[in-house]
């Protein structure tokens, strides 16, 4: 890649950021430039996150629907899944997913909750509530 | 000790290793401080799987870098694990008060000043710590353009993540004074080390070897939305994630240039160019696959396969040459 086709396409996933990457310059010499970004990096970025914010929309509509509880909604949110969520908690996959029933999870007890919202970087009344 | 100069860098790894050494009075650019430690890489993990899609990594493993450059350069460093913030962070403060430059281990989601796009659970993002200020850190992350700031509660957060490559709280700091090496005899082994791993390591998840195992599963993907997803993660570790462009091809060709103008041995100049190249084929399928990501092309998998074929006859020929040069040059 040559310098002067270093991208500066001003991709959205960077916030403004720019990043550096290793070009050609005239001289021959590789060096360091700093871009604003290429659209393929934008493409590839936005998927991933696109199927992230996909999974947490879809447990927000069974949540509504009273089929599963606000902490799958937070989980996809924190861009965690249950082998995460169980990781960060130290807590059986199977409980995790115990406590995705409404019922069950009204009546987690105060010390569960807060390790929940301690894994998922919530205050305790932003983790029993959807919006 | 000098005060502190940041430094722009592409891969974090790198990145903090360039700058600690600077810091030490050792002169280093990220290019030489990748290089030496050999950490051009390829391996693909079928086995291993983040959302269900197989690890895929263009660089030796997280902390590699950072071991290596120990070994050869006589750093003297020391590092510390913790089972909770309540130890580690005082540790911290203390290192600080000191007057150490403080290399972490750190998860990218928990840190604010990222961009909310980027904030993935990946754990293994370094950065260097070379002060604090009442309740802040003054913060050197080396893939940001300045130095930034990052409140208490969410550098232990960051630093205390669990999951995959866990940090536990991983802090390291340089005891000694690196003394500049023999760069010949360092360089002549640091190519030697990374054309062996690509060439003859014995498992074919590693390597050249890996790329074709790869290609061969691309080649066979059908036209669906996991096929993206899965294409889409190999652009991802090779463009998005700090790696200076075509999966740190170009890094690498940027530290064969250093080597030879450090050392006079001139077939490293061309070969430096001729991973350029390797790197614009590895951009260039890139560009292919996000094209059929977003529906400008249709999605053909044979094609894409085809691409890392080739991709993997360049490597096995361009590291067989660094290989041949690096056995002639006499030192």
């Amino acid at each position: 890649m040559r310098e002067r086709d270093v991208p500066q396409e001003g991709n959205v996933t960077l916030a403004g950021h720019r990043k550096a990457v290793y070009a050609v310059a005239d001289d021959g010499r590789v060096r360091l430039v700093a871009s604003r970004g290429w659209e393929v990096e934008e493409i590839v970025t936005r998927q991933a996150i696109d199927d992230l914010e996909r999974l947490a929309r879809e447990a927000h509509g069974r949540a509504v629907a009273g089929l599963t509880s606000p902490l799958e909604v937070h989980m996809y949110r924190a861009r965690m899944d249950l082998a995460l969520l169980s990781q960060s908690t130290g807590l059986w996959r199977w409980r995790i997913r115990r406590h995705f029933r409404p019922q069950v999870f009204a009546h987690l007890s105060p010390a569960l909750r807060q390790r929940y919202a301690d894994a998922l970087g919530l205050s305790l009344e932003a983790l029993g509530r959807i919006d | 000790m000098p005060p502190f100069a940041h430094q722009h860098a592409s891969h974090c790894e790198s990145g903090v290793m360039a700058s600690l050494l600077r810091h030490h009075g050792l002169p280093m650019s990220e290019a030489m401080a990748f290089g030496l430690a050999s950490a051009v890489f390829f391996a693909y993990l079928p086995f291993m799987r983040i959302n269900g899609l197989p690890l895929i990594a263009y660089r030796i493993a997280p902390r590699g870098i950072i071991k290596r450059l120990h070994g050869e350069l006589g750093l003297g460093m020391r590092f510390e694990k913790f089972a909770s913030p309540r130890e580690g962070t005082p540790r911290l403060d203390e290192l600080l008060d000191a007057g150490h430059l403080v290399g972490l281990q750190t998860s990218v989601f928990w840190l604010p000043y990222f961009p909310p796009d980027l904030r993935f659970h990946f754990n293994a993002h370094n950065l260097l710590v070379y002060g604090r200020e009442g309740d802040e850190y003054l913060v050197s992350d080396p893939v940001a353009e300045t130095v930034v700031r990052c409140a208490r509660a969410d550098l232990e957060k960051a630093r205390f993540a669990k999951g995959m490559l866990a940090p536990k709280g991983l802090l390291y700091y340089a005891t000694g004074k690196p003394s500049a090496p023999d760069w010949a005899k360092l360089g002549k082994r640091a190519l030697a080390r990374a054309a062996a791993t690509m060439l003859r390591t014995p498992i074919p998840f590693v390597g050249v070897r890996g790329i074709g195992l790869l290609a061969w599963q691309v080649g066979r993907l059908p036209d669906s939305d996991h096929s993206r997803m899965y294409v889409g993660n190999i652009v991802r570790m090779q463009e998005e994630i700090g790696t200076g462009g075509a999966g740190f091809r170009f890094l690498y060709a940027s530290f064969l240039q250093e080597l030879a103008e450090l050392t006079g041995h001139k077939p490293l100049e061309g070969l430096a160019a001729r991973l350029v190249e390797v790197g614009d084929r590895w951009r260039e399928f890139a560009l292919a696959a996000a094209r059929m990501i977003r529906g400008r092309d249709p999605f053909d998998g044979r094609a894409l396969g085809a691409r890392l074929h080739d991709l993997a006859a360049d490597e096995k020929k361009f590291f067989g040459e660094l290989d041949a040069a690096q056995r002639a040059w006499a030192c």
